[in-house]
């Protein structure tokens, strides 16, 4: 009993670690003027939310992240980002003063309904029992449920993936002059 | 289940959300925008996974998976935008590419 309310407090804390640095590092993405340093700080939002996901139960879901979005979206961006040279843009800058006051309206109110909505949808039933089979999460499973249940999603998925390749090599070698 | 309640999860995603929303407002570098879409999409994700557990489901793991793919294959077209734009020499200022004339 000692042991299981030990173990209880050490993944509360790591939860709170990884909470604070996932929102730490998402204010940090949006608010420095160079975008390599946005770039270096989305590093820190995507790791922190693999501990999440480690922690509910979702151990191909966090790998697939540190090597989906770490590894190939993340470079990509630097790389980018490398390619067209410093563009300095502080946030705030954007506009008159009302467009930028309407755009902090504009989020708080999305924040506000995203809480209205799913605090009046869940009603206080969000308290998870634990009952999970000692597979749930596994990449064995992952692999059953993907290509059994839902064979045509992953298919669809190459598909969106593929046509998504051929517009970027389009759009990346598209050589008309500009007429501006 | 040890630790915080799925509802914690909920919360952190939705705070989240709201900073991806809030850096597409407010930010005019188009890559910059495209960052806070990724923040956005891993909120998602992060609700997806939690209500997931929840349920104890996989479908929703499974979602995740798929929203990611569909945010590499994002990445991918707007960065050939970002790409394309550079090589025409035009500005990378969202407020002054208000017209897709080519």
């Amino acid at each position: 009993m000692i042991l299981a309310s030990a173990g209880n407090v050490v993944v509360w804390m790591v939860w709170v670690v990884a909470a604070f640095s996932c929102l730490g590092s998402g204010v940090a993405v949006i608010s420095f003027s160079n975008p390599f340093f946005s770039a270096l700080a989305l590093i820190g939002n995507l790791a922190s939310l693999a501990v999440m996901y480690l922690l509910l139960n979702a151990e191909f879901v966090a790998a697939a992240q540190v090597l989906v979005y770490a590894g190939a979206v993340v470079v990509m961006f630097l790389f980018v980002i490398a390619y067209v040279g410093p563009r300095r843009e502080t946030p705030w800058s954007g506009g008159p003063s009302w467009q930028t006051a309407g755009a902090v309206a504009a989020a708080g109110a999305l924040l506000v309904e995203i809480v209205v909505a799913v605090g009046m949808q869940a009603n206080g039933s969000l308290h998870s029992d634990g009952k999970i089979g000692p597979a749930f999460g596994t990449p064995a499973w992952i692999g059953r449920v993907f290509l059994v249940d839902h064979l045509l999603a992953f298919e669809i998925t190459s598909v969106v993936l593929l046509i998504a390749a051929v517009g970027g090599v389009i759009l990346g070698s598209h050589t008309r002059r500009a007429t501006v | 289940m040890a630790g915080p309640d799925v509802a914690w999860y909920v919360a952190v995603a939705a705070v989240l959300f709201g900073i991806g929303a809030l850096g597409v407002l407010i930010r005019r570098n188009t890559l910059v925008v495209l960052l806070s879409l990724e923040l956005m999409l891993n909120a998602g994700n992060l609700a997806l996974i939690a209500l997931s557990r929840h349920f104890h489901n996989g479908a929703g793991q499974i979602f995740a998976l798929a929203v990611m793919a569909v945010a590499a294959s994002e990445v991918c077209v707007g960065l050939g935008l970002v790409v394309a734009l550079n090589r025409r020499e035009l500005s990378l200022d969202v407020d002054t590419l208000s017209e897709l004339k080519g």
